[in-house]
């Protein structure tokens, strides 16, 4: 069970993001955050990954709360996969780095094996987010945050990626939040969605 | 239509390569003399060396192209001797103080305390004169060889370590650090596969421009009369000495020693130079 305690946060004292949040999510469940850009959901995001420290309430992650010393079971796939990838790493490297992948696995995600020697400069942005998803569904993950995961993919290219997405959740019983302004793919994905905006006017 | 393209817009990219290319041939060039001036160094006779009274104090001419010294030594040869000498001590002293640089720079990773206490010491280093904590460490160490190396390669390293801990500080926040971070790597480890690659060219380039530096002020010790002992070879040496006789007209004496020796720093300073052109414009290792 990953819970969300209660957390606020600011990036400065005067003006806060967002306060009092709290949500749960279980394993296997596919939970839907729905909000209008400049809202606060990638913070939000950031802030139940780890990457950023709430000002007060807390994360807990099966009875544990952050910093953790080994690998975080809570793994998140942002917008901008060229950010989050060395750029002088060949791709290859960049999926050494997290674990072993089996030839299957990266087929299923769509990676072509010629990819393997090129540097990120060389892929686009979607090849490289499937690289991202690759390395962050190594078996010690037990939560996934989709952050806009598939904003900047073609439709053809979404639908497998989520095809695949969808059947290892329910493979590895995981428990993943995905964070949309897309209503329509929400709906389609989701077992239970929530709105941004409701979560910050309850208080 | 391409004809009035290239008319109006002359394309600049092929003369960029150029200019990438000449670096690079400017490096190779570089390289070749400071072998040739090294190599020369180990295998020149040492004949002219030896004291020989019969032809003190000649003018340069073909036999003795830098002409000889009150005691009939053979200038040529005690220059490319003093300059390959320098060379070692350079290299050395440079290589110490860039793998001091490296390690107090990578103190950054570890926490803040030693940092501030790394960016306090640089402070400390660039506030005192260069020279004068050459002569006090060079004095202290008692001269002598080591006594100059260890001189230079204190005192050269704040430098690189102030531009290497930036670079450091600008890497630690990227993103793909925090990926990493959430994959639970540890920061020896980030260190070492994420940020010494990227440090390499930096340091590189800061080693190679030590260089210079670090010949000079071991020149400029050994002149002042801190630095190695009379009866070495080295460039310092012979300037100290051929100032007691410029003035009965000996100028050979200084002219040639000092000429070489800036021509020295100058190609190490191009190479520099020329290698920072080839990396700098870092646009990912394409094929």
């Amino acid at each position: 069970m990953l819970k969300v305690n209660n957390i606020s946060f600011g990036y400065n004292s005067e003006h806060g993001v967002f306060k009092d949040i709290s949500l749960s999510l279980k394993p296997g469940e596919i939970l839907g955050l729905y909000g209008k850009s400049g809202i606060g959901k990638t913070t939000f995001a950031k802030i139940i990954a780890g990457y950023l420290k709430p000002d007060t309430g807390s994360v807990v992650v099966d009875g544990e709360t952050y910093p953790f010393k080994r690998r975080n079971p809570v793994q998140l796939i942002g917008q901008h996969p060229e950010n989050t990838i060395n750029p002088r790493w060949q791709m290859n490297q960049v999926l050494g780095e997290s674990g072993v992948f089996s030839d299957e696995f990266l087929r299923e995600l769509g990676i072509s094996n010629e990819w393997m020697h090129r540097f990120p400069s060389q892929l686009s942005g979607g090849e490289l987010q499937r690289f991202c998803l690759a390395r962050a569904l190594v078996p010690e993950t037990k939560y996934l945050i989709a952050d806009e995961m598939t904003t900047m993919l073609d439709a053809i290219t979404k639908a497998q990626i989520w095809e695949t997405v969808l059947q290892l959740i329910k493979q590895r019983q995981l428990g993943m939040l995905v964070i949309s302004h897309e209503f329509p793919l929400l709906k389609r994905t989701c077992h239970r969605i929530l709105d941004f905006e409701d979560l910050l006017g309850k208080n | 239509m391409t004809e009035l393209i290239s008319k109006y817009l002359p394309l600049k990219r092929s003369k960029k390569r150029n200019r990438r290319k000449r670096a690079l041939t400017f490096s190779v060039l570089g390289v070749i003399l400071l072998l040739i001036l090294v190599g020369s160094g180990f295998l020149i006779d040492t004949q002219g060396l030896v004291v020989n009274f019969d032809e003190a104090n000649s003018a340069p001419s073909w036999s003795h192209p830098f002409g000889t010294d009150w005691l009939g030594r053979d200038m040529f040869v005690r220059t490319v001797k003093g300059l390959s000498l320098s060379f070692w001590v350079g290299l050395l002293a440079a290589f110490i103080s860039g793998v001091i640089a490296l390690i107090l720079s990578l103190l950054l990773l570890v926490n803040k305390t030693l940092d501030s206490l790394v960016t306090g010491l640089i402070d400390l280093f660039l506030g005192v004169p260069h020279i004068v904590a050459l002569i006090l460490i060079s004095f202290m160490l008692g001269g002598g060889l080591y006594g100059v190396i260890i001189a230079v390669a204190l005192t050269h390293w704040p430098r690189l370590a102030r531009l290497l801990r930036a670079e450091i500080m600008q890497i630690k926040n990227s993103e793909y650090i925090s990926v990493s971070r959430h994959m639970g790597k540890s920061w020896f480890w980030i260190a070492q596969h994420h940020i010494l690659p990227h440090l390499m060219p930096q340091l590189f380039i800061g080693f190679i421009l030590m260089f210079p530096h670090a010949i000079l002020h071991e020149a400029s010790i050994t002149f002042l009369g801190f630095g190695l002992s009379s009866e070495q070879p080295a460039i310092g040496i012979i300037l100290s000495e051929a100032m007691g006789y410029l003035s009965s007209g000996m100028w050979w004496l200084a002219v040639f020693p000092g000429l070489m020796l800036l021509v020295m720093v100058a190609v190490f300073d191009s190479l520099g130079r020329n290698l920072r052109k080839v990396f700098d414009p870092f646009k990912g290792q394409k094929h």
